[in-house]
């Protein structure tokens, strides 16, 4: 559904293509054998290929044309069987080139799809314009030194995969959306990382406004956003932007725009330089990549369950709902851990436990799935106890935390802390019989028709019990002899 | 096509080049005769022939196994440069 932006002149329809550079998962870098590593001394992962010494030569990584042919195939495009690689000519003090080593007219990968659920349970499908191979730039210091500009080469020449999308998205949510799904479909594949503060995935937005079923406006690129939710903010504040532009008679620029996360505004980035022309041309040190049949049916053999089909098999495996469904196959380690917590018991309850106790725990400690506290085995026998009886839920609660502060497994807890649910029937009668006979106005109220006042009773024998005895036990003892 | 002095000036600021204004006209005037003469191509007739990306016939793309063999080369990665700090190339301000 495309949310239309209310202007001062009536409404407005907001367009919105996404550039994503992700980073492919190497050893080494594109074409060179520099290790493709993050976060090392700088310039310790540059090889005399990348520093662009003359007379080096590229050569290509065999690992990074597998990842995006991995990934063209994952968001079901079409694989290019001929490519080819193209000198993109600028100038700027960290590409040593003086060109970018990428794919202009003829990209590995072609058209593709990524569907989007968006909230409400509606689905969207985007186009995938193409996805082609590049070299990332190096690394410019401008905070080091007051005159001068420090050069790190360490990303130079580190393997990109370029993923534009069809201009088809129509709300910063839709744009978020996306962005999040092909995080998620990237990481299925092992083909990135995702990690957008590393910068292992970034993204440009190009946003521009029009009146619904007119052409296209002119827009502006937004570059470098490296989180969703600035991505939601940066494109919700540009599209403001340009409507009152256009509202109070003036026009929109196409320029580039940076987002400038601390004020919440995007602001024009090079309008003093000359109009970019690259120049393009077929880099003659490369010949095209030319790509077997075999070769890209071996790849698709490969590939995993990706999280549509994971989601759709949730709902028809174990009854969880599309939403929950949806919350557990968005990431593959969350899916493997709910798989795990599920197998042989109760899904719907291992699906509870997951995205309620389990998430609000690791939300609060602030940790990712893979550094939980409490392993999906030990998780598992937490809910056997409940299943068996052994346990409340109210109690598994209390056991979960222990369970969270002290790594331990359920049934040490439970034992240690004598905090066995009591299902001995004399027990609990005794204990019924306590709160009867200590409660003679209660008993008469609920006798006089107050059946609300039952609850009393129960807080009275879960005291005398510290909480242990059977819930559903004490619900039939008492009634019994309530009525008695 | 003839090639003024204008795009050769523009030619010359892409490429980074310093041209004098007073060599602008002589450039452009050999500029215009070089792509005269690769004009001469047009001549041929080339529907349905794809573009021809490269001249290596029948020789086709080497791949490299992804294993790191290179690196950790600092010093021979800045020694041409004129300026280094802390590891670094040292270069004039860029300010965006």
């Amino acid at each position: 559904m495309a949310a239309l932006i209310e202007g001062r002149t009536g409404e407005w329809e907001l367009v919105i293509g996404l550039e994503v550079h992700a980073q492919a998962i190497t050893e080494a870098k594109l074409f060179s054998g520099a290790s493709a590593g993050f976060g090392a001394e700088a310039n310790t992962h540059v090889s005399l290929i990348d520093a662009a010494m003359p007379g080096m030569l590229p050569v290509i990584n065999e690992r990074a044309v597998e990842q995006a042919v991995r990934t063209g195939l994952g968001l079901k495009a079409e694989i290019n069987r001929v490519s080819v690689f193209d000198r993109k000519n600028y100038f700027y003090p960290d590409l040593p080139q003086g060109y970018q080593i990428s794919q202009f007219s003829q990209p590995v990968v072609g058209k593709g799809e990524i569907v989007l659920d968006m909230e409400g349970g509606e689905s969207r499908a985007v186009g995938i314009t193409r996805i082609h191979l590049e070299q990332d730039a190096g690394k410019s210091v401008h905070d080091r030194d007051p005159g001068h500009t420090l050069v790190d080469l360490n990303r130079a020449g580190v393997p990109l995969m370029e993923i534009v999308s069809e201009p088809d998205l129509r709300s910063p949510e839709e744009a978020a959306a996306y962005l999040a799904k092909l995080r998620s479909i990237l990481r299925y594949l092992g083909t990135c990382d995702g990690n957008m503060e590393q910068g292992s995935m970034r993204c440009d937005a190009n946003v521009s406004v029009r009146r619904p079923g007119e052409p296209l406006g002119t827009r502006c690129e937004i570059k470098n956003v490296n989180s969703i939710r600035f991505l939601r903010q940066a494109i919700a504040y540009e599209a403001q932007r340009q409507v009152e532009l256009i509202e109070s008679g003036e026009r929109v620029v196409q320029e580039t725009r940076l987002y400038d996360a601390e004020r919440g505004v995007t602001r024009s980035m090079r309008s003093k330089e000359e109009a970019h022309d690259y120049r393009y041309f077929p880099d003659p040190d490369l010949l095209p990549l030319t790509l077997t049949e075999d070769y890209i049916e071996g790849i698709r053999a490969t590939l995993p369950e990706l999280p549509d089909e994971k989601k759709a098999r949730f709902v028809a495996e174990y009854g969880l709902t599309e939403y929950d469904a949806g919350v557990l196959a968005a990431e593959r380690e969350i899916a493997e851990f709910f798989e795990a917590v599920a197998r042989g018991r109760d899904a719907k309850a291992a699906s509870n436990w997951v995205t309620g106790e389990l998430f609000g725990a690791l939300n609060r400690r602030g940790v990712e799935i893979a550094d939980s506290p409490v392993s999906a085995a030990s998780l598992g026998a937490l809910i056997d106890l409940i299943a068996d009886g052994t346990l409340s839920n109210r109690i598994a609660k209390d056991v979960f935390e222990a369970m969270l502060e002290t790594g331990r497994d359920a049934a040490s807890i439970v034992e240690e802390k004598g905090l066995k649910q009591v299902s001995d029937t004399g027990a609990i009668e005794a204990a019924v019989d306590a709160a009867i006979a200590g409660g003679a106005k209660q008993v008469a109220q609920y006798r006089g028709g107050n059946e609300k006042i039952l609850g009393w009773f129960v807080g009275q024998v879960m005291k005398a019990t510290q909480g242990k005895a059977n819930p559903q036990m004490v619900n039939e003892i008492l009634k019994k002899k309530l009525g008695g | 096509m003839s090639v003024d002095k204008s795009t050769v000036a523009r030619i010359a600021q892409l490429a980074r080049i310093r041209v004098p204004e007073e060599e602008l006209d002589g450039l452009a005037g050999e500029l215009d005769k070089i792509l005269g003469w690769i004009e001469q191509l047009d001549e041929v007739d080339t529907d349905g022939v794809a573009p021809m990306t490269s001249n290596a016939e029948g020789m086709t793309l080497r791949w490299r196994r992804d294993e790191v063999t290179d690196g950790d080369r600092r010093d021979d990665i800045l020694a041409n440069a004129p300026e280094a700090q802390d590891g670094h190339f040292v270069v004039p301000r860029v300010v965006e």
